[in-house]
């Protein structure tokens, strides 16, 4: 397999700030990746400077093997990114701005055929020859992920593609995304909505404060840092001492623990026999992205 | 408009370019049709403007100025406007693409293609040179239809025009590189282009001058891009055309030279 994006030891600085530490990372083409973290964290500035448009202090990063930074043309034609902001044309219709687009990386009227497949699945067709200042939020956004796509680009990189957007765009935009990942192209995911990661991604990294703090396939993450979490109706109590470094979450009388093993089940549940506190209700559930993003970037 | 428009995008696709030369190729159209579709105001508005410059100076000093022999004040006036025209408008046209983009926020579309720095360059100097010369060439054929106007070397006409054009232009980028806000691009209008415009000598003789203004006149590169442009018209100028040629030719060198640093060392546009 052929690696789609190598990142080899980032760093950035701006000024005093050391916002990228020695990013090593390797995206297998065919991938759908994932890269979290908190705002803040580098996500945006690692992305920027894969596109180009901030220039790393020291490392290098290839797509497909090309520099994106000493062979820029090369690395930029297998690239397509949909930026983070509602950033639009106001001069042009849609679809001028997707020719426009593909024009840019050398494409001609015989690229006209993917344009008109892009507006079908990302649900702009009937917004084709309407002008992008009269396109509503949500559409604007479709208009931004086509314009990334209007090369047909093996790699591409999503910087949080649903934000403020609907859940039928969402819909929309997903089934459109897999199609284009089950047809070989790689997808780069950053996003703040964790479900998406966790139902979409088959890999993983966490960012924070400049640093790759985890990076895995989902399914390990899942396991190695999250286990199960154990939701116990208990009313407005004081707890045991033993048990309150496993509490997750407290509210409105449900405390969530967060296990490693089943056998803490019975270790929570005998502290709480122990101290005289009933339990009304018990719920077991396995953890989520959410929780292994917690535990590992979201205490600081 | 609209049928002007359309005509204009069918002219366009219809142009079968090589795919090696697609993308600055489609930077220019995409530069041209912006201009184009606010074209009342990218292009009719400067027009009516000459015109007026033109009515009201030529009914205020005509028979009361002569400047060369022979040539009546209005018609010397035209060339004059032309230029100065042809010129606010070429920096206008890459100047306010540029702000308006990097405000925006959509020359993030650009800044994400292979394009390299000198095409780059080259879409948005073109686009600023045709728009300057459009404009140009609209108050020509208007003024045609109230005054004679000679031609006496038509190659000075096409020389000084292209080269004004792309030497505002080129001015135009830098503008819009460095400016972050519209105040900011104000500054170069009203403090540097207007100025420099207005004592050219498109209203007048620099040799009308005392010797002192005469001297800060050769300062003005406008100046000389003016007054070679008139002699294109009349065959008479303040200097030699020839020397305004080389001074606007070296100015155009060294600005395109600066800009193009400026755009590969990716200044204000990448971090």
């Amino acid at each position: 397999m052929t690696t789609a994006i190598r990142i080899n030891r980032i760093h950035k600085h701006f000024g005093a700030l050391h916002a990228l530490k020695g990013i090593d990372l390797s995206i297998e083409e065919g991938e759908f990746f994932a890269l979290l973290g908190p705002n803040g964290a580098g996500k945006s500035t690692l992305i920027n400077i894969l596109a180009g448009l901030i220039k790393p202090s020291s490392g290098d990063i290839s797509v497909l093997d090309f520099d994106v930074v000493e062979q820029f043309r090369q690395a930029r034609q297998l690239l397509g990114i949909v930026p983070q902001e509602l950033v639009f044309d106001p001069f042009f219709n849609v679809r001028e701005m997707l020719r426009f687009q593909a024009g840019y990386f050398g494409r001609g009227p015989e690229n006209d055929a993917w344009v008109d497949e892009i507006l079908v699945g990302l649900g702009l067709a009937d917004k084709a020859n309407t002008n992008m200042r009269k396109l509503s939020g949500g559409m604007k956004r479709r208009a931004l992920i086509a314009q990334a796509l209007a090369h047909k680009p093996p790699v591409i990189v999503l910087d949080e593609p649903t934000a403020g957007v609907d859940v039928e765009l969402r819909q929309t935009m997903w089934a459109f995304i897999k199609k284009l990942n089950r047809e070989g192209h790689t997808i780069i995911l950053t996003t703040h909505y964790l479900e998406e990661a966790e139902t979409l991604c088959n890999r993983i990294g966490m960012m924070k404060q400049g640093e790759l703090v985890a990076l895995d396939s989902t399914a390990n993450l899942l396991n190695k840092f999250a286990g199960k979490k154990l939701s116990l109706t208990l009313g407005e109590v004081g707890l045991p001492e033993a048990i309150r470094p496993m509490l997750r979450a407290q509210e409105k009388g449900v405390h969530t623990f967060a296990l490693t093993d089943m056998g803490q089940i019975e270790f929570v549940l005998s502290s709480l026999r122990t101290a005289n506190i009933p339990v009304v209700d018990m719920q077991l559930q396995e953890a989520d992205l959410e929780d292994v993003f917690l535990s590992l970037v979201g205490k600081e | 408009m609209p049928v002007l428009n359309k005509l204009l995008d069918a002219l366009m696709s219809a142009t079968t370019i090589s795919p090696k030369y697609r993308g600055p190729w489609t930077l220019l159209k995409k530069e041209l049709l912006r201009f184009w579709r606010v074209g009342f105001q990218t292009v009719a508005a400067p027009v009516i403007t000459a015109l007026l410059y033109l009515l009201i100076f030529s009914h205020v000093l005509e028979g009361r100025v002569q400047v060369y022999q022979d040539v009546p004040y209005t018609v010397f006036l035209i060339p004059g406007l032309i230029m100065m025209s042809v010129l606010q408008n070429a920096f206008a046209n890459s100047s306010s693409s540029l702000i308006q983009s990097k405000v925006m926020g959509n020359l993030i579309f650009v800044l994400l293609t292979p394009l390299t720095h000198l095409q780059f360059f080259c879409a948005f100097l073109c686009a600023a040179i045709i728009r300057g010369l459009v404009v140009g060439l609209c108050i020509y054929l208007v003024a045609m239809g109230f005054v004679d106007l000679p031609i006496s070397h038509p190659w000075m006409i096409v020389a000084f025009s292209l080269l004004g054009s792309a030497l505002l232009g080129t001015f135009g980028i830098i503008a819009g590189i460095w400016a972050d806000r519209f105040d900011q691009m104000a500054v170069f209008q009203n403090f540097i282009i207007m100025p420099l415009s207005f004592l050219s000598g498109v209203f007048y003789s620099i040799h009308s001058l005392p010797p002192f203004w005469q001297s800060v006149s050769h300062l003005n590169p406008f100046f000389y891009m003016i007054d070679g442009f008139r002699y294109g018209f009349f065959g008479q100028a303040d200097i030699s055309p020839w020397i305004s040629l080389c001074i606007v030719t070296a100015s155009l060198l060294l600005l395109a030279w600066s800009t193009l640093k400026m755009l590969k060392s990716g200044y204000k546009l990448r971090a």
